[in-house]
Parts: C-alpha cells; sequence; structure tokens
C-alpha cells in the first residue's frame, strides 16, 4: 500500500515574549525541529509498513528550503521518499490555503491509500490542516487516532480517543487519519538508513508543479483568515497573593472558585 | 497577488539579522545577500511596521469585494449526542446573543440528529431567535461526512453570516471539514470574539503556545467561522421562548460514508492526568498518606483528577502516571491547584501551560507563587478542612 506521511518543521521552543514597551517580538532563538506529533504520523507509518511487506511510505512537508531538514530526518527513521512543496507563493497562507496547497501535492503523488498527519502543530496548534486535506482530497478522515488495529484489503480498523469514550472505526479507503501519542514511541534516526540516503535528492515542487496554477489560490490571497494584529496577552501571571487568617483565605480560595464556575 | 515586498537595495547583513529576530514566524532567509521571505510569512507586518524603515514594503492588491449584506444571522452549531447536547453550545448561545446586539443579527441554532424536539425546545430558552432542525434516522450518530453535507446545505440555503462550533474534539474535527467544503476561513480555539459594524468577526485566539495573542478576521468571505472550547463563555440565563423552529427536509442531502463506528467505549474514569481539565497537584507538604483524604471533598467538588510530585510516588503513595513534571506527566488543565508543592523546575515545566494556577503553600519562598495567578499564603492543613467545610455547605445546601 502507499502511505503518506505529511510533517511540518516547527520552532524549537515556543518561548516568544513581547517587550511591553515597543511592542517586538522577543524569540528565544531560531532553532527548529520536527513537529512532535508528527513522529507518531511516522511511526504509524512505519508500524504498517514492518507488517506489510510492499508498503511505501511518502513523507512531504510544505516550508521554506531549510524544512529539508525534517524530511531528511524521516527519511533516516524510515520513510522511502520525501517531497518538498516550497514556493513565494505560498507565503501568507492560512490553514485554508495551506490544506488546499498540500492537497494539490498529494495529487501528484497519486495513488495513495492513507495519508497520515499528526493531530495538530505545537506552533499553530489549530488541528485543522488533516481534516480539511481530506475534504480538499474528497477522502474520509478520522482524527485523534491513538491505534491502528488492523489494516485490511479495502480499509482500515483504528481506535481513537474522545474525551469520554474510546471509538473502533473502520475507514475505506483512500483515508487520512490524523493521530494522536497512544502508545507509541517514535523511532530515532538510524545511521545505517542515513548512510543509504547519501546521495538522495529530495524532490521539491513549487507552484508551477501544481495542477491548479492559479496563484489566487495560494498563500495570502487564498486565505480567507487574516491576522489584522498580533498583541502581547495580558500579564499572564500576575500573581494575586491572598494572605490572612485561615478562615479570609479559605473564603478567597472558595470565592476565585466559584467566581470560575467550578463550583 | 499582495504580499510584502523586500527593497533589497536597502539590506544589508545587519539589516537582514534584525529582520530575523523581528520576525515571529521565521519567515525570513538570508542567503547570498539576498533577504527572501518564505511561506512561513503569515504577512502580520510587524515587519513592514516595526522593521528597519523601507526595506519591507506591503504591496496590496485589489480583490473582489463581497456583498456582506447578503449574510444575516449568527448561527450556532449544537454537537448533541442521543439527544442531549454538548453544554459547550448553550455557551456558544450566550456569546452569540452578545455579539448579535452589536449589528442587531439574529441567533440560530443549527442541530443534526433524530428525535430532536428536546433539544429545540431547550433552544429556545437559552432565547434564540430560530432553530433549524436536520432530523433523519441517518443522523442518529454523528456521521462526519454525512453531517458536513448537512452543513453544507444549511449554509446555501441560509447564507448565515457566522458559524460558531463547540472546540470538542469532535467540533474540532468537523468545522475545518465545513470551512474546506465552503472554502471558507475557521480560527480554531477562540477566546475572545468580537463584531465589528460591518458584520465582521473578530478572532482572537492565542499563538505560539499562548504567549501572544493574534486578532484574525475574514474580510472577504462568508461564513466567519470559529471553533471554541467549553467553558470559555458563558450560557446565557433561561427566558420565555420566543423564537421559531423549523425542521428541514433531508431527503435530497447525500447519505454517503465511509466511516463505520464498529464499537464504543466509555472510558474509565480519571485514568490519565494529561487529559484532565480540573488538577489537584499534592506535594511534600502533605505528611502522611492518610492525609491525602483531605483532598476528597475538593476534588469530588471540582470534579478533579489528582496529580502529584516526585516524592509521593517514590514513597509508593501515588500511581507513577500521577506524577506530574518531566519525568512524569506534562499537563495543561484549565485549572490546576498545587497543595504544597514548593515547585522543583521539571515540576514546573510540566504544568506551567495550565490555563488558571492556583496554589496553597506556607513557605511565601516557593517557586510556584511567581507562575501562579493566585498565589494563597497558608498551610494545607489549615485551608482543606475549612474548605471542606464549605464544600459541605454546598452540598447540603443542593439537597435540600
Amino acid at each position: 500500500m502507499n502511505i503518506i506521511t505529511c510533517i511540518k518543521q516547527v520552532p524549537g521552543s515556543s518561548k516568544v515574549d513581547v517587550d511591553p514597551k515597543t511592542g517586538v517580538l522577543i524569540r528565544d532563538g531560531s532553532n527548529v525541529k520536527m513537529n512532535p506529533y508528527d513522529l507518531y504520523a511516522l511511526e504509524t507509518a512505519y508500524l504498517i509498513k514492518e507488517k506489510y511487506a510492499d508498503t511505501i511510505v511518502k513523507t512531504i512537508t510544505m516550508g521554506p528550503a531549510s524544512a529539508k531538514k525534517v524530511l531528511e530526518e524521516s527519511l533516516y527513521m524510515g520513510s522511502d521518499e520525501a517531497y518538498l512543496l516550497s514556493d513565494r507563493a505560498f507565503a501568507g497562507a492560512d490553514v485554508l490555503a495551506t490544506s488546499y496547497s498540500i492537497s494539490q501535492m498529494i495529487r501528484k503523488l497519486h495513488p495513495y491509500d492513507l495519508i497520515i498527519c499528526g493531530k495538530q502543530t505545537t506552533d499553530g496548534d489549530t488541528a485543522q490542516v488533516g481534516p480539511e486535506i481530506a475534504e480538499f482530497l474528497g477522502i474520509p478522515h478520522v482524527a485523534y487516532v491513538t491505534k491502528i488495529e488492523e489494516v485490511q484489503e479495502d480499509g482500515i480498523l483504528v481506535r481513537t480517543s474522545m474525551e469520554d469514550h474510546e471509538e473502533q472505526l473502520k475507514i475505506s479507503f483512500p483515508c487520512l487519519i490524523t493521530v494522536d501519542k497512544g502508545t507509541l514511541v517514535p523511532r530515532l534516526p538510524s545511521f545505517h538508513r542515513k548512510q543509504r540516503f547519501t546521495g538522495y535528492s529530495i524532490q521539491t515542487f513549487s507552484l508551477k508543479d501544481l495542477e491548479d496554477k492559479d496563484p489566487s489560490h495560494y498563500g495570502l490571497e487564498g486565505s480567507p483568515t487574516q491576522v489584522e494584529e498580533i498583541f502581547p496577552p495580558n500579564k499572564k501571571r500576575d500573581s494575586i497573593s491572598i494572605k490572612g487568617d485561615k478562615k479570609t483565605i479559605t473564603n478567597s480560595l472558595f470565592e476565585i472558585l466559584k467566581e470560575k464556575k467550578y463550583i | 497577488m499582495s504580499y510584502i515586498k523586500v527593497n533589497q537595495e536597502l539590506v544589508t547583513k545587519e539589516v537582514a539579522e534584525k529582520l530575523i529576530k523581528l520576525c515571529p514566524f521565521q519567515a525570513f532567509e538570508y542567503n547570498d545577500s539576498i533577504l527572501s521571505i518564505h511561506s512561513g510569512c503569515r504577512i502580520c507586518k510587524i515587519c513592514v511596521n516595526k522593521g528597519p524603515i523601507g526595506v519591507c514594503e506591503f504591496i496590496e492588491s485589489k480583490q473582489q469585494i463581497l456583498d456582506k449584506t447578503k449574510y444575516k444571522g449568527i448561527a450556532v452549531y449544537i454537537q448533541q449526542q442521543d439527544g442531549v447536547a454538548h453544554p459547550v453550545a448553550w455557551e456558544l448561545i450566550g456569546k452569540a446573543k452578545e455579539l448579535a446586539r452589536i449589528t442587531n443579527e439574529k441567533v440560530i441554532v443549527l442541530v443534526i440528529g433524530h428525535s430532536l424536539d428536546r433539544i429545540a425546545e431547550e433552544a429556545l430558552e437559552y432565547g434564540v431567535d430560530q432553530v433549524f432542525l436536520y432530523d433523519d434516522p441517518n443522523y442518529q450518530a454523528f456521521d462526519l461526512e454525512r453531517y458536513t453535507n448537512v452543513v453544507e446545505e444549511f449554509f446555501q440555503k441560509h447564507k448565515v453570516n457566522i458559524i460558531l462550533f463547540g472546540g470538542t474534539l469532535q467540533g474540532r474535527s468537523f468545522a475545518p471539514r465545513i470551512a474546506a467544503r465552503l472554502q471558507t476561513g475557521l480560527t480554531a480555539d477562540c477566546t475572545m470574539l468580537d463584531l465589528k459594524e460591518n458584520n465582521d468577526l473578530l478572532q482572537i485566539r492565542p499563538a505560539f503556545g499562548g504567549n501572544i495573542m493574534a486578532k484574525i478576521h475574514t474580510p472577504n468571505h462568508r461564513p466567519q467561522m470559529a471553533t471554541i472550547r467549553y467553558k470559555m463563555f458563558s450560557a446565557p440565563s433561561k427566558v420565555k421562548p420566543f423564537g421559531i423552529i423549523t425542521k428541514e427536509p433531508t431527503d435530497s442531502i447525500s447519505k454517503d460514508s465511509h466511516v463505520h463506528v464498529l464499537s464504543l467505549e466509555q472510558k474509565p474514569k480519571g485514568k490519565d492526568i494529561s487529559e484532565a481539565e480540573v488538577i489537584i497537584a499534592v506535594g511534600r507538604a502533605f505528611k502522611k498518606e492518610k492525609d491525602l483524604e483531605l483532598i476528597q471533598p475538593l476534588m469530588k467538588s471540582l470534579n478533579a483528577e489528582v496529580a502529584c510530585t516526585r516524592p509521593l510516588v517514590e514513597n509508593g503513595w501515588m500511581d507513577p502516571r500521577r506524577q506530574i513534571g518531566l519525568s512524569g506527566r506534562t499537563v495543561k488543565p484549565k485549572l490546576i491547584i498545587n497543595l504544597g508543592i514548593s515547585g522543583s523546575i521539571q515540576f514546573i515545566e510540566g504544568m506551567k501551560e495550565s490555563e488558571l494556577i492556583i496554589s496553597v503553600n506556607n513557605d511565601p519562598d516557593n517557586k510556584l507563587f511567581a507562575i501562579s495567578d493566585y498565589a494563597i499564603h497558608g498551610d494545607i492543613y489549615e485551608v482543606l478542612p475549612e474548605l471542606n467545610k464549605l464544600i459541605q455547605q454546598v452540598w447540603s445546601q443542593r439537597t435540600v
């Protein structure tokens, strides 16, 4: 079977502060890493590959040329092929435009049976790109998969974890799943594989390689939502000290819980 | 297309470094003396407004302008199971009513399922203007594909301006599907919503793990869509119903489905603290295992999970799965109450993203107070018994 895994390079740290005087963002370094949830997407794909012999795992990402690094990492972990989608025309893409761009790329990698995404990224945190890709491809999706139970001829059995219950579902191929951590432990890149991929060149797709070449469907133009403003939050932990005798402080605590609708 | 133009003649190494540092989305790349912007750019224009003057320039192209007067009403999607609504829906109605007052819009409710009369009546009690029911035996259980078809049909017919969804796991998987179908924007997990005079919805949400807020709008697409987490807003008080219930035909809507639920199991309660919405964390101030019973009334009252620091696991008082910290679990509950915890770095890293942090400690120098919203200076052995009395009072009032 053919599996496509979608991964993303994200900032290595979410520590971003705002200078209260100038409103300028202060970032902690510029290190980047693979979105942690994507590691589970990859691991899920590799486990299927280990069990079902003629499985091919292709890994894709959209981002700058430097995002090739996470694609290389995926090759060293267990992916067979890796592709980058990169074009200035994608700048300013929101969820819709991003999902559309990725769906266009996936169309070029046809045929596929299963697309696996992490449940969300740690930078955007929306969990929306996976489901939107599925809709653009016209295929079913299931989010928050914690386990693949069985791969069948025409579909897969998966387990998902919702707030108060677990479901066992069967999805027909082709389909998309987004995966949660579950019991997975992502493997590390292997030196052996790294050697095997020496000289492998990651193919880059740009707008001109896609079926739909209309730039107005991508990037800022193709994005219904726009960031109007970025601003610092109210001082997050503006600690309120509560002191006094035991009755006073306990009453305060009780009132806080009541006010916040917990009691 | 609209984009940010980099005026290369003004770019020096210093300018490039400045801009690379300034950009919150790490969208600049500086190679061979050329500063370029790649797809990470969100056009937040901080480089235009706060960067070295004249280097970055926003080039705007004219777009087709949408006739916003054609779209009316703020719709709330009610997530329901077996005829019981998820309470986030009522909270969304509360917010929708506030927004509706700004531009004199109608509040509309959309329910999909089977045997929905009770939910429809209940929605009217919250003071909505109109309820649209898509009631069909095929909609008995939630089905992503079928329900998406219904929302599409609903929007094409009623041309609502806004659709709000609860940010439940189901909502977070369902709403994006609809947004893609309707080719519109969707903002996840909004913490604030506002409406402009021209009916544009302002969707405010944290970006970068909550350190920065982004104000997002959907200037040229309808419907405007947002998901909002449970307990973000408040349910309105009930009123004398005045709205109308309309049953919509479902015959012509496609009921194709490629996902089948084979089994459904309720989760055993309180297993995983990383998913808990309310956590009571206990630390070394508890002198003996039996003293942990002091937190029982509070746990019950808050429907909380108990978590702990490493020493309590080492003592064998708690299951390792309940340990917060780098060597335990990371938690991000809506509320965490830390009882008698000094706050090692490992512990703080494991819970600092919690929404509301309350800490009780008699040691004023403990490290948790600085990252707490409320720092309660007190001894747990004094506060907990007092608190339990207050909780008992509430319970006895309820049973009277």
